[in-house]
């Protein structure tokens, strides 16, 4: 039971870097249909600012996250601007292969800057054991929890109180007549990029703390569970990403902890796989009736 | 319409003399084997990119797991091959059957998606085979499969080429390439016109994963050794991008895609370090300026080079 709860923390942990990263994805594809593939190497460049600014520049824990979320919010406007908008119009699958060239450039781009080494990111956070009764937290599942859900509540309050979060809320519905209520869709969209990459970024950071290494690579995988995450509490919705997240996480450090690590990725698509044939929009979705 | 017409009569000895050739440069030594291996490779593309222009160009279903049923073909004539001794030409059935029957367990499920959903299920289920794969020892885990018998040379490739792209071909033009066709076009449509929409669609996907099976066999028995991380969803991706590359709904598209894309990869092995960064600009910029690929839905014809001849 306490080995139980003691990974509980971890996958808490692991879960809210997948939450952050699914908002992303979520409320990308609630608001353009398109899965942003790059998402996953914004988070990776997130991580590497975060690296700079505190190796490089010897900023503390708080303003590197902060520094690294702002370029990574710039980050994402950049991409949305010069390679999202041009095929806005086109089919599907040339969104696709955009979206995957678009991450290829990002990971070898950044492979050719950063060479491709693992590199080791400084210990900003003492690291600091809280015993509490039998358990065992670190200080660090702690601040990532925490500035995990500090963030969501940001983006909750974003998103259900001001004009911009309506603006979005709106386009996502039905960007047509959004544009005839007088808001500006291709600002939205680019809010909406910001917003996300900006997650993303913070996610970058907070895994470098938490498990000190990265490498030009490490985006592919959590991208793709960050998007498993997404279609689990059904695409577009961003408590389902935030459920999606934790949900992932906590089942995938419970299959490693029961000695079958190298079986989790097949668990978490084996999980997408049956959500998608049982529910495709997902636990927290409606269903929406074809229209012919 | 007879089958010995003059047509068919034209290309049946066109193929010959290609093969002829082909094999004649081999044989002089005109080709050595660092170009042998690239038109292998070339060749493999091609049935894998044929078989998937099927399921995406024709049908319109995204997949983005077909490496993995090129990772089945491959493991099963490894197994036959190395294991069990059998002869190639067992071998290459019976993957491309392994391979078919994976497109039937994995296509009734996922086939009921669409679109995006349909693309990431299939990720899904390629990564699941990778997965299984790196965990059986039989097969070398991790580690590969090692010490498999060389078979494969350009006779093999070449009239397996011509084998996929003849019956696909031929499929696309009878009854059920039509029903895949008008899938693609409008499902509910289809639907409504009395086309059994699920069956099709199954259909398209298991022959585009047996093509793979064969292309997965002549890939294991060229390079003596195979491991689960080639058939990742990387792979899948590179045989997506030849499809969307060359033209989605052609044939030759696929054909002059794979050998396009092939040649710009050879070409920048000399920059090692930027060959993805321009692969990926070179992606985007033809997905921007031309997204319905090189040949579009174009076929070459006879009578093209007809007209020029007169």
């Amino acid at each position: 039971m306490e080995q139980v709860l003691q990974q509980l923390i971890n996958g808490i942990s692991l879960g809210s870097i997948y939450a952050l990263i699914a908002l992303g994805y979520t409320m990308v594809y609630g608001i353009i249909n398109l899965i942003n593939f790059a998402h996953g190497d914004i988070y990776m460049i997130g991580a590497y600012i975060g690296f700079a600014c505190t190796t490089f520049l010897g900023m503390g824990f708080m303003p590197a996250l902060i520094v690294s979320m702002i370029s990574t919010a710039i980050l994402g406007v950049i991409i949305e601007k010069v390679a999202y908008k041009p095929i806005r119009k086109s089919t599907r699958i040339a969104a696709l292969i955009t979206a995957i060239s678009v991450s290829l450039f990002l990971e070898y781009g950044m492979m050719y800057f950063v060479k491709a080494e693992t590199r080791t990111f400084p210990e900003v956070l003492s690291s600091k054991n809280i015993t509490l009764g039998n358990f065992v937290f670190n200080n660090k599942d702690i601040y990532i929890v925490i500035i995990t859900v500090v963030l969501m509540l940001v983006l909750q309050y974003i998103i259900h109180k001001t004009k911009t979060g309506m603006a979005m809320r709106a386009t996502a519905m039905d960007s047509e007549a959004a544009q005839l209520m007088g808001i500006s869709v291709d600002k939205t969209i680019s809010i909406t990029f910001a917003i996300g990459s900006c997650l993303a970024g913070a996610a970058g950071v907070l895994v470098g703390v938490y498990y000190n290494s990265i490498d030009p690579l490490m985006g592919m995988m959590p991208g793709i569970k960050a998007f498993i995450a997404a279609v689990i509490g059904g695409i577009g919705i961003i408590p389902g990403a935030m459920f999606g997240g934790y949900f992932l996480g906590i089942t995938e450090t419970m299959v490693s902890a029961y000695g079958y690590s190298l079986y989790k990725d097949a668990v978490a698509f084996a999980i997408l796989i049956l959500m998608l044939i049982i529910k495709p929009k997902g636990l927290f979705g409606k269903n929406v009736r074809e229209k012919v | 319409m007879k089958a010995i017409n003059k047509k068919n009569i034209i290309t049946v000895l066109f193929i010959l003399l290609m093969y002829a050739a082909g094999e004649i440069m081999l044989r002089q030594g005109i080709i050595d084997s660092y170009i042998e291996i690239n038109i292998i490779l070339i060749g493999i593309n091609i049935i894998l990119a044929v078989g998937l222009n099927l399921v995406t160009g024709f049908t319109g279903q995204f997949s983005l797991g077909h490496a993995a049923f090129m990772a089945v073909g491959a493991y099963t004539s490894a197994i036959l091959t190395a294991k069990f001794g059998q002869p190639f030409t067992v071998a290459i059935l019976f993957s491309a059957m392994a391979a078919a029957l994976a497109g039937v367990i994995i296509g009734i499920p996922t086939l009921r998606l669409k679109g995006d959903y349909l693309a990431i299920a299939t990720l899904g289920f390629g990564e699941i085979i990778k997965i299984l794969a790196l965990n059986i020892d039989y097969i070398g885990g991790a580690r590969g499969f090692m010490d498999i018998p060389k078979y494969t040379n350009w006779t093999w490739v070449y009239f397996m080429v011509v084998i996929s792209i003849v019956v696909i071909k031929n499929f696309i033009n009878s009854r059920g390439g039509r029903a895949c066709i008008s899938i693609s076009q409008d499902e509910t449509a289809a639907e409504a016109m009395g086309i059994n929409t699920t069956k099709y669609k199954i259909l398209a996907f298991v022959i585009g994963a047996f093509f793979a099976g064969i292309a997965g066999a002549l890939y294991a028995n060229y390079f003596y050794f195979i491991k689960p991380d080639s058939f990742g969803y990387m792979k899948s991706i590179d045989i997506l991008v030849i499809v969307v590359f060359g033209g989605m709904g052609s044939i030759a598209g696929s054909v002059v895609g794979a050998i396009v894309l092939s040649l710009i990869s050879l070409f920048l092995q000399n920059i090692p370090e930027l060959r993805m960064v321009i692969y990926a600009v070179i992606l985007f910029l033809i997905m921007v300026y031309r997204p319905q690929g090189l040949l579009g839905k174009g076929e070459f014809k006879l009578k093209f080079l007809k007209r020029r001849l007169a």
